[in-house]
């Protein structure tokens, strides 16, 4: 257990269908598994509260700290209405409420307590708190989402929540709520066939995924701002400035991304950080200015509307910047994680693996799967291979092992959420190329001869159980 | 059964500010004062909807937010409570609203024909939003008419103004052919201020009105821009400089609200009626009238 503010930081997305409805697609359950994870984490934790700052809780007034002790309700979304109703009951921690506002009070922005019967406590900060603290073990402590806010002012607000907690002498679990790219899909939509809403957004995604994964949060948020015109993040991504200032503006961290899925057409991910250095508070006669300037300064910028609307007969002066600190090659930290997706796949449709191995793996955007043979699942015989008593081959039939290679694949991709059509390569491997190549072929055409994925054909020895071919294939997800 | 038709249109701003000042029992915060000019400009925008005799009040509304396509309520009635997530020391209101739901439906298929995705609050504890609350409230406080309330779509924020101004157009013309075929006489309402930038400080008494004034300059030019085109009968070249408008003013008709209305109500080329303007905290706002019956002298 470290000795700073933060025991443990949390990315984690605020959409409510992995909490309402994990089962309506594997997206959903995974993204509900990986909170799973990180709920017994924060249950093992030595932290005293939970901290929450959600994309989904806007103010305009400064900042708003929720204050009522135990608030309750029965919340429906918005949007998502169809889903259910959530019944609440949360345990605030006041005393810290009333600690971090008088920080942010001290940077001279407006604050508010909230002790108000039937404030709407945001979606987002319901599910993560369903999701990551559901007996309210640890007290949880909320704080709202500027909405014209730019870096200056979220990165010093956060850097305030260090300073309560040093303050009050409390340990927290900081938890961001907030989905990356934040582009939703207008079209109708099979949450059984997810998508990123564009391959830009997913490319941005993982772009910043990475660096969470090297744990360089710092890093992140220097990019934030051209992530967020990008790939339209959530809220502009600002909730990275907010994390990065709690967290000490550092890349110490040991970074995990545990899912990364799309949610109509979000980019949904759960992220975790651990200090690989305390996190220490930042006195606030130190409290850093960022590259841009005073947030005033900036507010003049966005909104000239005088300026921008009128030719300019010489260059707009504008504030200098600071060269960004973001390194050219940034050097892994040892015990790295990997930013994509990386997990099993076992079909129960699909016969037992012969050894300690999964039916497919996914990793990133491609899906590998194990070489497979003929064998059907809960069942001795194998299609078209007939053995007399003692287990020797007396005779098989090429064309109906290859059917059954093919079906078993098609199975395995299924449960992945892929399908034949994606295969993308494959690799047969014969035991008897001279006598079986032919009928092998004529299958393999019917079934492949319109997805054309790149193949290689080899003949071998002997394959593990007595089948006479086998297929290793590569997909897309 | 005659034909139905849109009897008026309103830009009905929905700052919880004018609600407060006025001290409805349904509020419960009180106060003393208030935004006075936007109050009586509500007032005589009552009494002008009330002589019309609507039976159903229809509002596009920003503060429900929808990311996917447009929603619409199901339910006959919703009761509770409704507290401003932004300014909840001003609004905490009791509210008892009757929707026609007929008609939400009507609109509803009508939206979905054109190949938009709907879909319909059936849920009893969802709990409507404060923007349609506020300005239903103000337009009538005895809360005697039934409503249509219609979710906005987000589109505009992911994409363009210019999709978003689309959507709009196609869920204006589709409330139109919905309430013509109904035989029903209705208001629509705009739930909408214009420019939306906000200062993010207030002064100890919310209502102090020596802090109200504009929050800069450039706003308030295009704010006066567009009621000027809008006392002018000039609707269609509002429509054509609205992205502009939304973007230079950071205005919340960016959501689509005045849009829907100007389709609906056939884009005007006739004059509105400026009821009148004034800011709340730093915003612009307007409440405005196009009755195409009434004889208008000059403005
Ligand atoms: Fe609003």
């Amino acid at each position: 257990m470290n000795q700073g503010l933060i025991s443990k930081a949390y990315i984690v997305s605020g959409m409510p269908h992995s909490y309402l409805t994990p089962e309506a697609s594997p997206s959903f359950a995974r993204l509900s598994e990986a909170y799973a994870k990180i709920r017994r984490e924060i249950e093992e934790s030595d932290a005293d509260l939970i901290l929450y700052f959600s994309t989904q809780w806007l103010s305009i007034l400064g900042y708003m700290f929720q204050a009522d002790p135990s608030p309750e309700w029965l919340h429906v979304d918005q949007n998502w209405h169809q889903l259910g109703s959530i019944p609440y009951k949360f345990a605030i921690d006041t005393a810290f409420a009333q600690s971090y506002a008088e920080e942010v009070d001290a940077l001279g922005y407006k604050t508010r307590l909230i002790n108000y019967h039937g404030f709407p406590i945001d979606t987002g900060t319901i599910v993560a708190q369903k999701l990551l603290n559901p007996q309210n073990r640890l007290p949880a402590a909320i704080v709202s989402c500027n909405m014209y806010s730019e870096k200056d002012e979220t990165t010093r607000v956060g850097q305030a929540a260090a300073r309560a907690l040093q303050a009050s002498g409390k340990k927290a679990i900081a938890v961001l709520v907030s989905n990356l790219s934040n582009r939703y899909l207008v079209e109708a939509y099979d949450p059984k066939n997810n998508r990123i809403s564009s391959k830009k957004d997913d490319e941005w995604n993982r772009k910043i995924l990475d660096l969470l994964a090297k744990g360089s949060l710092e890093d992140v948020s220097q990019c934030t701002r051209e992530f967020a015109r990008q790939a339209n993040g959530d809220q502009k991504f600002k909730g990275a400035w907010w994390l990065n200032g709690l967290l000490g503006q550092s890349n110490a961290f040991n970074g995990q991304v545990l899912a990364y899925e799309p949610v109509w057409g979000t980019g949904a991910a759960i992220v975790a950080l651990t200090p690989t250095q305390p996190v220490q508070a930042v006195a606030l006669e130190q409290s850093q200015s960022s590259e841009e300037g005073s947030q005033a300064a900036l507010v003049e910028e966005l909104t000239d509307f005088e300026g921008r609307s009128r030719p300019h007969t010489t260059a707009p002066v504008r504030a200098e910047r600071a060269e960004s600190k973001l390194p050219a090659e940034t050097k892994l930290p040892a015990n790295t994680q990997d930013a994509f997706p990386d997990f099993e796949i076992n079909s129960e449709k699909s016969a037992e693996p012969v050894g300690s191995y999964p039916h497919a793996r996914r990793y990133g955007d491609l899906l590998f799967l194990s070489g497979i043979g003929p064998r059907q699942p809960g069942q001795k015989e194998i299609p078209g291979v007939t053995l007399d008593a003692d287990g020797r081959i007396v005779a098989y039939d090429v064309r109906v092992q290859t059917l059954a290679v093919i079906e078993n694949i098609r199975r395995v991709l299924e449960s992945a959420g892929s399908s034949l059509e994606k295969v993308i390569d494959v690799q047969a491997y014969l035991t008897n190329m001279k006598a079986d190549f032919k009928v092998y072929n004529e299958v393999y055409n019917e079934a492949f001869g319109k997805i054309r994925p790149t193949r290689t054909t080899v003949e071998v020895g002997a394959l593990p159980t007595p089948i006479a071919v086998e297929f290793k294939v590569m997909a897309r997800p | 059964m005659g034909k139905g038709s849109i009897v008026a249109g309103v830009l009905a701003p929905h700052p919880p500010h004018l609600v407060y000042a006025d001290n409805p029992p349904q509020n419960e915060p009180r106060s003393e004062c208030g935004w006075e000019v936007l109050r009586w400009a509500y007032e005589r925008c009552r009494a002008s909807i009330r002589a019309l005799n609507p039976d159903v009040l229809l509002v596009h509304s920003p503060h429900w937010p929808s990311f996917i396509g447009h929603h619409f309520l199901g339910l006959p009635r919703f009761q509770g409570l409704s507290v401003d997530p932004v300014f909840p020391h001003l609004f905490r209101y009791r509210y008892d609203v009757k929707v026609d739901v007929e008609l939400s439906l009507q609109i509803r298929d009508r939206v979905a024909a054109q190949g938009q995705l709907t879909s319909v609050v059936e849920n009893p504890d969802f709990r409507l939003d404060y923007g349609s609350i506020i300005c239903l409230h103000l337009i009538n406080p005895s809360w005697d008419i039934p409503v249509v309330l219609i979710s906005a779509n987000q589109s505009a924020f992911y994409y363009s103004n210019e999709v978003g101004a689309d959507v709009a157009k196609i869920v204006g013309n589709a409330t139109r052919e919905a309430v013509e075929a109904s035989g029903k006489r209705a208001v629509l309402l705009a739930s909408s201020s214009l420019s939306h930038r906000h200062f993010v400080h207030e002064p100890e008494i919310p209502e102090d009105m020596s802090f109200e004034r504009i929050h800069h300059h450039g706003q308030y030019l295009w704010d006066m821009k567009v009621l000027d085109m809008m006392r002018k009968g000039q609707c269609r070249e509002l429509l054509d400089i609205m992205p502009e408008f939304n973007e230079m003013a950071t205005a919340e008709t960016k959501v689509g609200s005045l849009n829907w209305l100007l389709e609906a109500l056939g884009v005007p080329d006739y004059p509105a009626e400026v009821h009148g303007y004034g800011t709340v905290i730093g915003t612009g706002n307007a409440v405005v009238e196009w009755t195409a019956s009434k004889p208008r002298g000059a403005q």
